[in-house]
């Protein structure tokens, strides 16, 4: 069985979602929504990571159950330059750039959870299978929000 | 007949009824001194501009002067009554400031122009800009107070024309979450209540609502019904002792922020006693397994905990709503300017369902307005919506509507949803947007964070236009001003909540050269030389009427259907709700009766947002979810608010508005019987708080956030402990700064944080985490009514009166034939 496997997997990616949307929600404090709901749902991926921990140790696996920490201070250097950059226009194609790579991890994340949700109902586990069905929707929360940001945003920033 | 302070008594003289009785009639006259009704010229009729709630009225006529207003004793929504903005209010019209000619800025200042420099400023800026960029770089920013005529002109212009998405404005503060919560739990705008609810309801709840303020004449109902035989119970959600929670079976206080636990604390009761319709839900309804399923969470002790409401009040207020026979909801800006207001206001709409409380006499459901014609944006897709309530993600509706209008359906932008108001105000500050044209509305004093707002509308680069009737703080920032008649200046037609039509004709000639908003609109049309698609002119009326027919042909089919309706009909008598068409010549007072919605995935107006990102659903997806058009129940977690209390700033703050002031006071502040009323700023808090920080009656006092920081004097009220409340009336048009501070802040925005719901994007005005501190002992009670919510705790301050000057008539005689 390598369903411990999937888990460490899932663990790291998860981890990294969070660590992206913490950083892309600093990075662009000056556009609200993103700062807000960007720190709302990277609480989710933080959550998915303490659950992922926990029942991960019935499959011999030991991953850290806390989340990894906020951004470090070099990147919250860069909610200082969001400050100062408002005022242009050019740095929202980084805002393109980052919503892009969100929308990626987080479907990186979520081909996880099918892949551990696939393997659980192959093993019958009933309670990995439980897990699987609170946290991957959420992903795909995460997935549209991403989707519906880049396309909302994207029209303004490439005509102007 | 009778005469009454109506400042003294904001609500007059009660006419007691009991249920399923007709609320009988009160005409309220107000004429200025000197004039009898005899000496009238003429009565035009007209409706109620400065709230939402519609109430007819004629406007009194002499010498081709406004003298006074009476109440429609035949109108379905007052039976004669006005309150007292409507009494006092109108005199503004005639103040000595109003604009009267166009101002362009010439080396700095705004300097008088014709309307053909200002007007020509405009067009040649605006070509520039297309040439330069396109579309995206011009954005309309408009108002709840202008006519259906003008929204439906000025969308057509927006969207069909210039080809922007970028149309919103400050119904974006107002109503934003109510057409939004509408969307999500039946996939179209329309409101299910009708005010005759109030007639029939044997529990009303007001959630976040303070009626007896924001809409009086509708609390004037309510209160003659608790007079009257067999009484309704009330419930009051509010952090304040507003008059409501005075009036109220159960009141409870939640901690700011918290609506939404509040709201399946309640579900959660209301489900575990089996009081809901099993059948009603089986047969109408989608997602009440996952309602379920998340109100498990939220056990009575758990949500007494996070809102800080003692478990038997829950238990009070979920007996009240969940055994009541005939249950109306009334939901505002405590919901919908809190944090998560889409899901809370959503959360009740699930009650309504749930409980098959829909489309039945006294079973209503009011997602409120603030502004008078805020529902008129929504319908004529000049708030972000598309004409017609037709659904930006249907390419079928696209298509329609592109028709309906003679164009490509290319030309119209629907790519994504339309631009918010609160995301044009970022993209003028990217410097994407470089034009901006404002109208009847005043964001420099009523968006949030104002030192951002001031920076950002007075950047150079920006091209800003603001039409209004007044030199307004945002008027005085910008590059041209038009000056535009105003209500009883000309015609057009308006609805208020509960989807009633008035028609408001022409009272008097507007001063100077003040001209009609929608012949500004038709003139900047032709000045650009908008076309079709087969290059005749894109807007093919002159006047409103023309107008108005060419709207009915727009709504036709659709859930907002004037096809029935025309000036003729809407003359004399009273005003008639839509929908109206062949089907119902004369208008539907409820909708969704026997459980038939909008929300059919081919008919729907919107597929839904995600209630807590705010992503929306795609076409797929809500057919999967809803494929026959059902009610959709939706669930949603409870999030707690971004901004918590600190050491540094341990309040909570919430901002709102006081009975005698509309908005930032352009009108009511130069009517003096309101102005006096309500003169100045002023901080409300409890005497808990009063003690903890030194504070008493009077004191002036600074209130500080993150942003900034105004000085207002305390009132010491029953507000909730561990908040504090200020009006957000009080701007600078009338100090030594302008349109900014002089010395020290006093408009309430200046505190309020940029931040918004992500499913409506209406702005969050109730939960900044503030401190306080004293400046200087009083010299004397705060400037605050008594007989509001700032009604004072404490003794020795002087009740409000309005003396000879506000005495109106009060006629109880008169029994109309055919009232509702």
């Amino acid at each position: 069985m390598k369903l411990g496997l999937a888990l460490r997997e899932l663990h790291r990616s998860e981890n990294d979602l969070a660590h992206e949307l913490l950083t892309v929600a600093d990075r662009h404090k000056v556009d609200h929504e993103i700062f807000y709901i960007g720190r709302d749902i990277a609480a989710w991926s933080q959550h998915h990571v303490t659950e992922i921990a926990t029942i991960a140790r019935d499959y011999g696996e030991d991953l850290d159950p806390e989340p990894q920490g906020e951004p470090a201070l070099m990147e919250k250097v860069w909610e200082r330059t969001s400050d100062v950059l408002g005022r242009d226009s050019a740095p929202e194609l980084l805002l393109l750039r980052d919503l892009r790579t969100v929308y990626m991890k987080a479907s990186g994340v979520s081909v996880d959870w099918e892949l551990l949700a696939q393997g659980a109902q192959g093993a019958k586990q009933g309670e990995l299978l439980e897990v699987t069905k609170r946290c991957h929707p959420q992903t795909l929360r995460q997935v549209r929000w991403a989707n519906g940001k880049l396309k909302e945003t994207a029209t303004q920033i490439l005509v102007s | 007949m009778s005469r009454t302070d109506r400042i003294a008594e904001p609500w007059g003289t009660r006419t007691p009824y009991g249920p399923g009785e007709t609320w009988p009639a009160r005409v309220d006259t107000y004429l200025e001194d000197g004039v009898t009704a005899d000496d009238v010229d003429r009565w035009v009729q007209s409706a109620t501009i400065l709230h939402s709630n519609g109430d007819g009225l004629d406007i009194a006529v002499k010498d081709g002067r406004m003298v006074g207003v009476r109440g429609r004793v035949e109108d379905r929504v007052n039976h004669g009554r006005l309150g007292p903005k409507d009494l006092y209010g109108w005199q503004a019209n005639a103040s000595p400031d109003r604009l009267t000619r166009p101002l362009v800025r010439k080396d700095g200042e705004l300097v008088e122009a014709s309307w053909d420099e200002a007007m020509g400023l405009m067009v040649a800026n605006a070509q520039r800009l297309l040439a330069e960029q396109g579309p995206s770089a011009i954005g309309f920013y408009t108002t709840g107070q202008l006519f259906l005529e003008e929204y439906y002109t000025m969308g057509l212009i927006a969207h069909g024309g210039i080809g922007t998405n970028h149309v919103d404005g400050n119904t974006r503060l107002c109503t934003a979450t109510a057409a939004a919560a509408l969307k999500e739990s039946f996939g179209c705008d329309g409101q299910p209540g009708s005010y005759t609810d109030v007639d029939h309801a044997d529990v009303i709840a007001l959630w976040g609502h303070n009626m007896a303020e924001t809409q009086t004449v509708l609390w004037t109902r309510v209160l003659d019904r608790l007079a009257g035989p067999n009484p309704p119970q009330v419930l009051c959600v509010d952090p304040r002792e507003t008059p409501v929670a005075r009036a109220a079976t159960v009141h409870l206080a939640p901690r700011p922020g918290t609506n939404v636990a509040l709201m399946n604390g309640l579900l959660h009761l209301v489900i575990a006693n089996g009081w809901y319709d099993e059948a009603y839900v089986e047969a109408h309804a989608v997602g009440f397994d996952e309602l379920r399923e998340r109100l498990q969470d939220y056990p009575p002790e758990r949500v007494s905990t996070i809102c800080d409401v003692p478990v038997e009040q829950l238990h009070e207020a979920a007996r009240l709503i969940g055994t009541a026979e005939r249950l109306l909801s009334s939901v505002l800006q405590g919901f919908y300017q809190a944090n998560q207001a889409t899901a809370a206001a959503v959360q009740v709409n699930n009650l309504h369902i749930i409980r098959g409380m829909l489309g039945k006499p006294g079973c209503g459901l009011l997602q409120m307005n603030g502004q008078p014609s805020a529902q008129n944006t929504r319908e004529c897709g000049a708030d972000g919506d598309l004409a017609a309530f037709r659904n930006w993600s249907n390419d079928a509706h696209i298509q329609d509507l592109a028709r309906v209008w003679n164009l490509d359906p290319m030309q119209i932008p629907h790519y994504s949803p339309p631009t918010h108001a609160m995301q044009m105000m970022r993209y003028v500050e990217d410097g994407s947007i470089r034009m901006m044209w404002v109208q009847a509305t005043n964001p420099a004093v009523s968006l949030p964070e104002l030192r951002r707002i001031r920076s950002i509308l007075s950047q150079e680069r920006l091209f800003l236009v603001v039409q209004d009737i007044f030199l307004s703080e945002t008027a005085q920032l910008a590059d041209v001003v038009l000056p535009a008649a105003t209500w009883g200046e000309k015609t057009g037609t308006f609805t208020n909540v509960d989807r009633t039509v008035h028609l408001s004709e022409k009272a008097v000639d507007p001063p100077g050269e003040a001209r009609p908003d929608l012949d500004i609109f038709i003139d900047f049309a032709h000045r650009m030389g908008l076309s079709d698609k087969d290059g005749d002119p894109l807007v093919k009326w002159h006047d409103p009427e023309s107008a108005f027919e060419a709207w009915k042909e727009c709504t036709r089919g659709r859930p907002c259907d004037y096809t029935g309706l025309s000036y003729d009909k809407l003359r004399g008598g009273s005003g008639i709700q839509w929908p109206c068409n062949e089907e119902n010549p004369d208008g539907t007072e409820r909708i969704y009766a026997d459980g038939k919605f909008w929300a059919q995935p081919e008919y729907c107006e919107s597929y839904g947002r995600d209630l807590v990102t705010g992503a929306p659903l795609s076409p797929v997806e809500y057919k999967a979810l809803n494929p026959t058009g059902k009610a959709v129940i939706k669930a949603c977690e409870y999030i707690p608010p971004h901004e918590i209390p600190s050491e540094d700033f341990p309040l909570q703050l919430m901002t709102g508005r006081t009975l005698y002031h509309f908005h930032t006071r352009t009108k009511t502040g130069r009517a003096p019987q309101l102005q006096a009323a309500a003169p100045d700023v002023w901080v409300e808090m409890s005497s808990h708080d009063a003690d903890l920080f030194g504070l008493a009656e009077g004191d002036l006092a600074q209130i500080a956030t993150a942003r900034g920081s105004v000085e207002a004097k305390v009132r010491v009220c029953g507000i909730r402990p561990g908040v504090v409340f200020l009006p957000f009336h009080y701007g600078y048009w009338d100090t030594e700064g302008g349109h900014e501070p002089d010395d020290h802040g006093r408009a309430a925005n200046e505190l309020t944080v940029t931040e918004w719901d992500a499913c409506s994007k209406q702005p969050i005005f109730k939960t900044a985490a503030a401190s306080v501190r004293k400046v200087r002992d009083a010299d004397g009670p705060a400037p605050a009514p008594t007989t509001t919510g700032s009604a004072p705790v404490t003794g020795g301050v002087p009740p409000t009166r309005g003396g000879p000057d506000a005495l109106s008539d009060e006629d109880l005689t008169i029994v109309p034939e055919g009232l509702r």
